[in-house]
């Protein structure tokens, strides 16, 4: 963007300004905008745009290749993959977000008092160390198969692991705001703890846990397709990417497009958030819009 | 220097404590008595009465803990409920293959994502820049069983060049173990180029806006011997640190890897003891893979010093 800045433009008020970097950003991020959009809205209108139920088996339509019926083909039980991806759509963002918004929740919580209370801090901050010491999708295989799968326990096997990053980077927001001289302020005026938490520490934690947080929906995708590709996730009947993708794998070689469409629909989901992510980064992280 | 590398290692003990901590109790996240989940639902009462004593279960936890703690630090992990074995030997029997699978990785993953990263730096905001950067982006936004399978489909269904599945160890026979290895360490790679590349990227962009670097090019050094010399050896501690945790990935990435491709090594002995509920072997796993990955963070923080002799203890 080349603008050049002229002290009579009436545009510099800062809500044009505001409304130009919005602009700007919407600009940057058409793509993933665009992707996020139509999964959104294939998601959403799942029931209309599939003329089969994702559930319905058809022992006489097993394995057949795609076809103006069935546009992606279907599966060894006869169901329509189209159909059943469609819905995937559904638990995939269903899942991405509630484990963003669970993992952001507790996290916040333990980072707000991890960074407040430095008696806390030395044990929460070595139980977290723990946590992150086992690679997430071993973590969380391992409780979904301790705790059994189902919808709530595949969704806290998701959280556990992403808990810890979301506490690290709020107790460093933290930290990096104890020393301040507005909250240095605060304190000698004797205003509560916990208004402070509230007031000053919190607004300053959400430019960067938005970000985070896009982050968290990609990877909690990713981590759900990757725990029912293994066995592990959601129950098999239930249509997600993973799901249809496991079972697709053994009729790979016959049907490739059993494993491929809903790989598609899954990576380009990913892809959007990701870059989403880094475009929410790019223009929330004003050290680094100075950089570039 | 040795102190220095003392202390470090000391202060990995507490994590490996959380971690056997949190591996112990996994088994008391399951709903039920673990009496029951480890001698089946149709042991009769002094069957459990007898495994509760045998396994100490009915001890206070703390006890149980230090028990198992002491045991563990011996390496004795415990027996595999499903086949009876030992669970080190299991899991020793598997580790050739993943450790060889991650070596060829991370080799392979270092030769691209590092030339990969200098490259867009060279070529910033170009058009260069923004294909190796969608590129990155797209690695680790691929799930390693799509790429996977992307990979099998091409190279091995209907190009021929590789066997579909299947694993030959290095010893066996060498030029084997290179085709079965090489698709399932590209796989994994991608994610870890995607992190190599853009830490490289963003660190050389961040060094080439340092004074030195403007005094080296006033002097007339070449574009490249600033890139490589310059910029490349200060982005050495940054990348190194990204390479280190991103090894999470690596070990993640394993489990999947290794079930894609049919290798019989630890990831897929991880997914095969969880289909078996087999609680000790997830256990023992577990344990070791955290440790592993502790020791690698290890490694990293101590390699800082040789990369960057600034740094001093």
């Amino acid at each position: 963007m080349t603008s050049i800045p002229h002290p009579s433009l009436a545009s510099d008020s800062p809500g044009a300004i505001r409304l130009r970097r919005i602009g700007q950003f919407l600009r940057h991020n058409a793509f993933a905008l665009v992707v996020l959009a139509l999964v959104v809205l294939l998601g959403l209108l799942a029931p209309l745009l599939s003329t089969t139920d994702p559930h319905f088996i058809n022992p006489g339509m097993r394995l057949k290749p795609p076809s103006g019926e069935y546009l992606f083909g279907t599966d060894q039980m006869g169901r329509d993959v189209f159909a059943r991806t469609l819905y995937g759509t559904r638990a995939s963002l269903a899942v991405g977000l509630l484990v963003a918004l669970i993992a952001i929740v507790i996290g916040l919580l333990i980072g707000l008092v991890s960074g407040y209370f430095p008696l806390l801090d030395g044990i929460i901050m070595r139980l977290m160390d723990g946590i992150m010491a086992i690679p997430a999708i071993i973590l969380a295989v391992a409780l979904v198969a301790i705790m059994g799968a189902n919808f709530v326990t595949v969704i806290t096997a998701i959280v556990v692991p992403e808990v810890p990053r979301v506490a690290r980077l709020v107790r460093s927001v933290v930290l990096s705001l104890r020393s301040e001289p507005y909250v240095e302020a605060a304190i000698s005026l004797a205003t509560p703890t916990w208004r402070i938490l509230l007031r000053h520490m919190l607004p300053n934690t959400f430019a960067p846990l938005t970000v985070q947080g896009s982050f968290i929906i990609a990877s909690a995708i990713l981590t759900e397709s990757a725990l029912s590709f293994l066995g592990v996730g959601l129950p098999p009947e239930v249509p997600t990417w993973g799901n249809i993708m496991a079972e697709g794998r053994r009729f790979f070689q016959l049907l490739p497009g059993l494993v491929f469409f809903p790989g598609l629909f899954l990576s380009l989901t990913v892809l959007a958030i990701n870059m989403l992510g880094d475009g929410l980064r790019d223009s929330l992280d004003p050290k680094l819009m100075k950089r570039s | 220097m040795a102190f220095y590398i003392l202390r470090r290692i000391i202060a990995t003990i507490p994590v490996m404590g959380v971690v056997a901590l949190l591996v112990f109790s996994l088994l008391y996240l399951a709903p039920g008595d673990p009496a029951i989940i480890i001698a089946g639902e149709s042991a009769s009462a002094e069957q459990l009465a007898k495994m509760r004593e045998d396994m100490g279960l009915d001890e206070p936890m703390p006890v149980q803990f230090a028990k198992w703690l002491g045991r563990v630090v011996t390496g004795d992990l415990g027996t595999s409920l499903h086949s009876g074995k030992r669970v080190s030997e299991m899991i020793g029997a598997r580790v050739g293959t993943t450790l060889s699978l991650a070596l060829v990785t991370i080799v392979l993953s270092l030769l691209i994502a590092i030339p990969m990263g200098v490259l867009a730096a060279w070529a910033r905001g170009r058009f260069l820049d923004k294909t190796m950067m969608t590129i990155a982006v797209l690695g680790f936004s691929t799930p390693v069983f799509v790429v996977g399978y992307a990979l099998i489909f091409t190279f091995s269904v209907k190009a021929g060049w590789f066997p579909v599945q299947g694993f030959t160890p290095l010893a066996d026979d060498p030029l084997r173990f290179l085709r079965t290895v090489t698709l399932p360490a590209f796989t994994l790679s991608l994610a870890y180029v995607a992190l190599v590349s853009r830490i490289t990227r963003s660190s050389l962009l961040e060094i080439l806006g340092e004074d030195f670097i403007r005094t080296a090019r006033a002097k007339g050094a070449t574009e490249r011997r600033i890139l490589l010399r310059h910029a490349l050896r200060n982005a050495a501690v940054p990348i190194l640190t990204v390479a280190g945790s991103a090894a999470a990935f690596l070990i993640g990435g394993v489990v999947v890897t290794e079930s894609v491709f049919n290798l019989p090594g630890m990831g897929r002995l991880v997914v095969e003891s969880v289909l078996a509920r087999d609680y000790p072997l997830i256990q023992g796993l577990i344990l070791l893979l955290s440790l592993i990955y502790i020791g690698i963070n290890l490694l990293t923080d101590l390699l800082y010093s040789v990369f960057d002799p600034r740094i001093r203890y």
